[in-house]
């Protein structure tokens, strides 16, 4: 049912209602706060006290609960995860002076780094609780642990098709993704998504990190196996009674974080709000404080970073009070722990672009070691992990949104020609990968399909068989990414073979193991170690370099003067021609139409497509159907649509003009009238059509036998058309002024019939 | 200068001894000397946390990976009694991983008081 409707008897609500009940946000729910379910943000009466309490350098109280008392988490947290030598003066310090620590420009990231390692859970969440959106935003910009901020992508398919996996991974490589999580729809397919994906981000770009999210002892032998880079999905959760529900403890996930490092594998743990109340053991407590119980579990365990941020339950968040706020607030908890924050931008959390474009925003703005943990870099449909905040298509709104603001979101422009290079070279890969190895035979029309295709409904039917077969060739027969980059390097991939080879050195070094690591193009490691975040307010901090400030500058989209002159030139003819000076007219049914200076030199074409030619007709046509006598000038002396149409007004014989500029504003003037003034005016020009001419051109024709016409109704329209057509405008403009001659008269032009 | 797993020096890592088929896996596995050198990076970055876990890891290096494999099973909740994960400790005391077997005895213990072994 309608949840905008009360029942069946509720009276039917006026038309303002229905129609707001018909937007998309009121499709996502949304819920009262409600602590017996923990759907309660920021607090709640249930969250303890904060409280250390340490005797003999041990724990015995924490968070208002005995040593006796400690579930399994509060026993880890406490073992291992306060600096007891900073615990005392931390825990000492009120809420606001601690919370002011974050935000205050003068206290290095550091000190607060130092100062939290000494706090609760419940500490910590009732500091983090008290910054506001703007406060949070700055918190993240001088807290997060890498400078350079980057993003993460999903790159997965519902068909698990190699070749399309490669070609998506290599796109989101070339996009500027620094890691690509790929998935499965079929949990037998993962080491064949792990070698496409591994294939195709190296041909996208050296040094991109590739994992494949699946159950967790699956995963562990992929990253042992070197089948991936990195890996994420290690799962945290803040009840005990559901962090056994997932089939684990703090102490299987800490030995399996020990596993990850053991073999050279980034690995950071996911938790975030929403996962206790979607699994009914939130035991009354907020969505923060039990966050906050996963954040510190993760720094007492020891991995380098967490994806939070409400990942599978940020529309739980989204559904209750300040649940954004929450959101974001998660991050800022790892950030302050001295931890790599993936932050979440992840799962889809409303059906509106207002409401997921809010969620985001003050992050891309704030700068995060990951902004998304899960941007979908391929279509909804396909993304295997369900639909994300971002999606394919939203690629061009975050490269503008990035020159927007002139911040650095990760990404950049893929050059069109480049792409279909880069899309075949990865399916080709990966097609002559796995018949080398013996893995499956891919046709040629697969790899085109692959190529051109917007998503895997695009690639027909293929035999679903073919995947599971090659995944088990290669889980079978033991295969790793030193046998990929081998098989690279015997098809002929020498570069793609070398960055194989790359991120195994890298795991050699372990360099990447450390805090926030990436790599970047030049196979450098950026981490809290070699690129540490040195913000301290305004003039510090990460800027982009000048090369990569052009990057975000240059979308694909933006034009210039000389663009539209060759667009303008492309529809040049010669049904314009100059007969000679124009002088007055006498005839009494004469109107004159006045073009501007660029018509029939630089300007061919109008806003809405029309051919200015085809326009002069329509008026022609008008003024002919009222027995006018009409006759063409071009004004040469100015661009002003006013002036235009007075000069051809006084011009005429009747005193009646129109005037024309070559973008297709027109408007109707008379030669007593200042010249602002008109009698009717087409102001929209993008949506004038030729009927509307026509209109144009009989009503001037009527004005001239001194009858008084039905105006002209300006088209209606609801498109940003200031938007869409103002750059236009203005490289129009600059065409036509290219052309003006304050000197030169008017002259009569001859439009072929 | 790092040395992989199997004592290779990481320069010899290159495509062209990928080509020559001279490359095996533990030429890209990480030494445990290197991990140890990460957790004193950690340490200096102030996270002891993190250096303790890469200790951990040096430990679990020279480990096989189904061993390690089983070892993550034997620690999930419900799968062994106090006994099976004092026997785990032993063995882990026997491949020289003390850190790791301190945190299995201290799992046991809490295990046995929350109801989470077998």
């Amino acid at each position: 049912m309608d949840p905008l409707t009360t029942g069946t008897d509720a009276p039917r609500p006026v038309g303002r209602i229905r129609f707001m009940n018909e937007q998309r946000v009121n499709l996502d729910g949304f819920a009262h706060e409600d602590v017996e379910l923990g759907l309660v943000a920021l607090s709640s009466p249930a969250d303890p006290e904060p409280s250390l309490v340490v005797r003999d350098g041990k724990v015995v109280e924490m968070d208002g609960r005995a040593a006796e008392d400690f579930d399994v988490l509060d026993a880890y947290i406490a073992n291992h995860g306060i600096d007891l030598s900073v615990a005392e003066e931390a825990m000492a310090l009120d809420d606001v002076t601690l919370a002011r620590l974050f935000v205050d420009f003068a206290v290095p990231r550091d000190e607060v780094v130092r100062l939290v390692a000494g706090t609760t859970p419940a500490k910590l969440a009732r500091v983090v609780a008290m910054l506001r959106p703007a406060e949070l935003t700055i918190a993240m910009t001088k807290l997060r642990a890498r400078r350079t901020p980057s993003n993460q992508a999903h790159v997965t398919n519902r068909l698990d098709d190699p070749l399309l996996l490669a070609a998506d991974a290599a796109t989101a490589a070339a996009y500027g993704f620094r890691e690509l999580e790929t998935t499965v729809p079929v949990l037998a397919d993962a080491p064949s998504n792990a070698v496409a994906v591994t294939v195709g981000a190296a041909v996208g770009s050296p040094g991109v990190l590739v994992q494949c999210s699946v159950e967790e002892a699956m995963e562990l032998e992929m990253g042992m196996r070197g089948l991936v880079s990195y890996a994420e999905t290690v799962s945290l959760y803040g009840t005990e009674s559901v962090f056994v529900d997932g089939d684990d403890t703090p102490y299987s996930k800490a030995f399996l974080s020990s596993a990850y490092a053991s073999r050279g594998v980034k690995m950071r743990v996911s938790s975030g709000a929403g996962a206790e109340v979607l699994m009914g053991g939130a035991e009354r407590c907020s969505m923060l404080y039990l966050e906050s119980r996963c954040v510190s579990l993760a720094r007492a365990m020891g991995v380098q970073g967490v994806q939070n941020g409400g990942i599978d339950g940020a529309s739980v968040a989204g559904a209750v009070p300040a649940g954004v706020r929450e959101l974001m607030a998660e991050n800022v908890m790892v950030m302050a722990r001295n931890l790599e924050s993936c932050s979440g931008n992840d799962a889809l959390m409303s059906e509106s672009h207002v409401r997921r474009t809010s969620r985001t925003l003050p992050i891309m703005l704030a700068g995060s070691d990951f902004i998304c943990s899960g941007f979908g870099s391929i279509q909804r449909y396909d993304n295997m992990f369900g639909p994300s905040q971002w999606n394919a298509e939203d690629l061009d709104d975050w490269l503008v949104m990035q020159r927007d603001w002139g911040i650095d979101g990760g990404l950049r422009t893929a050059d069109p020609q480049d792409m279909e290079r880069l899309r075949r070279r990865a399916a080709e890969a990966v097609r002559d990968v796995y018949a080398w190895l013996g893995l499956a035979d891919f046709t040629d029309e697969h790899v085109e399909l692959a190529v051109d295709a917007v998503g895997s409904k695009d690639l027909g039917d293929p035999d679903p068989m073919v995947v599971l077969g090659a995944a088990q060739a290669i889980r079978t027969s033991g295969l790793g990414s030193l046998e990929v980059a081998r098989a690279l390097l015997e098809c002929g991939y020498h570069v793609e073979a070398e960055r194989v080879l790359e991120m195994l050195v890298a795991r050699v070094h372990g360099d990447h193991l450390q805090t926030a690591a990436i790599f970047d193009e030049s196979m450098q490691v950026l981490s809290l170690v070699t690129d540490p975040n040195d913000y301290a307010g305004p003039g510090t901090g990460y800027e982009p370099t000048p090369a990569r400030q052009r990057e975000i500058h240059a979308i694909r989209q933006a034009r210039g003067v000389e663009d539209l002159r060759k667009d303008q030139e492309g529809f040049a003819s010669d049904a314009l021609r100059v007969v000679g000076p124009a002088a007055p007219g006498s005839d009494p049914r004469e109107v004159v139409v006045g073009v501007s200076p660029g018509v029939g030199r630089t300007v061919w074409r109008t806003l809405s497509g029309l051919l200015v030619v085809d326009v002069l007709r329509e008026l022609l046509a008008g003024l002919e159907e009222e027995g006018c006598r009409p006759r063409v000038v071009r004004v040469n002396r100015t661009l002003d649509l006013g002036m235009v149409g007075l000069t051809a007004a006084r011009l005429a014989g009747s005193g009646i003009g129109i005037g024309l500029q070559g973008k297709g504003t027109a408007l109707i003037h008379r030669r007593d009238l200042p010249p602002l003034a008109n009698l009717e005016l087409y102001s929209v020009a993008p949506v004038v059509t030729p009927d509307l001419y026509r209109l144009l051109g009989s009503n001037a024709g009527r004005h001239a036998k001194g009858a008084t016409p039905v105006p002209a109704r300006n088209p209606y329209t609801d498109e940003a058309i200031e938007a869409r057509y103002h750059t236009s405008v203005i490289a129009l403009i600059a065409l036509e002024r290219s052309c003006v001659d304050p000197q030169a008269g008017p002259e009569e032009l001859e439009v072929a019939p | 200068m790092t040395r992989a797993y199997s004592g290779r020096a990481s320069e010899e890592l290159t495509v062209d001894r990928l080509a020559r088929e001279e490359l095996a896996t533990d030429d890209v596995r990480i030494h445990p000397d290197t991990l140890e050198h990460q957790a004193q990076v950690a340490e200096a970055h102030a996270n002891p946390q993190l250096a303790a876990n890469f200790r951990r890891a040096a430990e679990l290096a020279r480990v096989p990976d189904d061993q390690v494999m089983a070892m993550y099973e034997a620690l999930r909740p419900h799968r062994s009694t106090g006994a099976e994960l004092e026997d785990l400790a032993r063995r882990l005391d026997d491949h020289e991983a003390p850190r790791c077997a301190a945190l299995v005895r201290e799992a046991a213990s809490v295990y046995a008081r929350r109801g989470l072994l077998a």
